[in-house]
């Protein structure tokens, strides 16, 4: 196949190298700036089944370093969205795409049908997340995180080396260190990042060079210094993960501890999402919404109004605003009622939006598909 | 003695410089963080982790190299 001669002309890689690509099962967690790189190159490679997990939807901000998508891509799914652009660029391979949010629930079950996991990630609640299932997993981890100007790279949980919690063990103070929607970021910078982190999969499969297990890679774009570092691996952070293994699956993400958790825009509601969409805004506030099915608990009756929600169904909250639906997204979190988000949007521009959808009045549930 | 300290990230901004030459006649890893600490004080607020000579160690550990780094976590992708 003339697709890969320039691989298999390698002395290193050759046929059976390639055959290696194709038989490979790599899930990347997040299709954002990292993410992004890591597929391209991935799936121009030949890895054989690709998994994309990502919940979040294509916004124009993303646009300057997420390089698989297009203004036509605006609104989507990034899962979804990466996935056709990947097919063109290689129709040989299989991509599956997970268009949730990677949980405590889902993990396990979900790292175990691949080799590699590849952490794409914008956030510490999920970085640690995915530290502890590749551990309970025992899977690869191939990391990568930027800030700035300034990226990490690393493999942990390989060959018996260290974890993400032997270098950090706990994640940082709430809020101390903020991600790129908040501060801005090189938009080269991921590309760098995510294509070394590219680099550290296909020599994992292929087996050849040094893989950087044990050693975190600093990289300075402004200077083009690269520093490496080694990690010494720690039995007790270990050990402290596999004590939780009964309890993991059980453990809920903190919708606080995550900055863009539980804030959601209504572009991300997915087709066939079972959503409960409820208004907090007092019942005689206007407009009201119209042609989808709402469930009305004002803020000052919401914690004596649980029966009117459906624990089946993902809660959507919104209000006028978009503060008094965080506001009820912590109370519900605090009634030990997960699966909350806040739209960010208010209730006029949510009237703008759906109405340039169309939405179709399922029993319990709004099904709504673009025009 | 004179230590190498070099900074990473957020705490490059703390100290407006990726590397500075530190005096110090003190111990461990801990006591030359003191240094820091009294001429950085929002460092305190500030995870990271230390590396001597190109290795990470724990606060405990006794000075011995030439070069210490200041890593804090990036969470970004």
């Amino acid at each position: 196949m003339s697709r890969y001669s320039r691989h298999i002309i390698l002395s290193e890689i050759g046929q059976i190298g390639q055959d290696k690509l194709s038989n490979a099962k790599v899930l990347v967690v997040g299709a954002g700036g990292l993410g992004c790189p890591v597929l391209q190159y991935l799936a121009a490679a030949g890895i054989g089944t690709l998994g994309i997990i990502d919940f979040d939807v294509v916004e124009e901000s993303n646009l300057h370093r997420q390089i698989l998508f297009g203004t036509s891509n605006l609104g989507q799914n990034k899962a979804n969205a990466a996935k056709t652009r990947l097919e063109d660029l290689n129709d040989t391979i299989t991509i599956n795409t997970y268009s949730y949010k990677l949980d405590y629930q889902n993990a396990l079950e979900l790292f175990n049908q691949y080799e590699i996991i590849v952490d794409g990630s914008d956030n510490f609640e999920t970085r640690y997340l995915v530290n502890d299932a590749c551990i309970l997993t025992n899977k690869p981890l191939v990391f990568g995180a930027i800030y700035k100007f300034e990226g990490q790279v690393s493999v942990f949980n390989y060959q018996n080396g260290p974890s993400y919690r032997c270098l950090f063990p706990n994640p940082p103070k709430k809020d101390s260190v903020p991600n790129c929607s908040e501060i801005g970021v090189l938009g080269v910078l991921p590309g760098v990042i995510g294509s070394m982190q590219a680099n550290e999969v296909l020599k994992i499969v292929l087996g050849i060079g040094k893989v950087l297990n044990g050693k975190l890679l600093c990289y300075n774009a402004l200077t083009s210094q690269t520093s490496i570092l080694k990690i010494n691996k720690s039995e007790t952070e270990i050990s402290k993960v596999l004590k939780e293994q009964d309890s993991f699956h059980k453990k809920a993400l903190l919708s606080n501890c995550g900055f863009e958790s539980i804030e959601i825009s209504i572009n991300s509601i997915l087709d066939n999402e079972k959503v409960q969409f409820i208004d907090v805004r007092e019942l005689n506030e206007l407009p009201k919404i119209e042609n989808i099915t709402i469930t009305s608990i004002p803020l000052s009756e919401l914690k004596n109004s649980i029966h009117k929600i459906d624990s089946e169904k993902k809660k959507v909250i919104f209000c006028q605003a978009g503060i008094r639906s965080k506001q009820a997204v912590s109370i519900l979190n605090n009634l030990n009622i997960s699966n909350c988000y806040s739209i960010k949007e208010g209730a006029s521009e949510i009237i703008e939006i759906i109405n340039n959808r169309h939405y179709t009045e399922g029993t319990n549930q709004a099904i709504c598909s673009k025009q | 003695m004179h230590i190498k300290v070099k900074y990473f990230g957020q705490i490059a901004e703390v100290t407006k410089s990726e590397e500075e030459v530190i005096e110090f006649s003190g111990c461990l890893i801990s006591e030359l963080l003191d240094v820091l600490y009294s001429k950085y004080p929002v460092l305190k607020n500030k995870d990271f982790q230390v590396a001597q000579n190109q290795e990470l160690v724990t606060f405990k550990t006794e000075v011995s190299g030439n070069e210490i780094a200041l890593l804090p976590p990036f969470a970004g992708g």
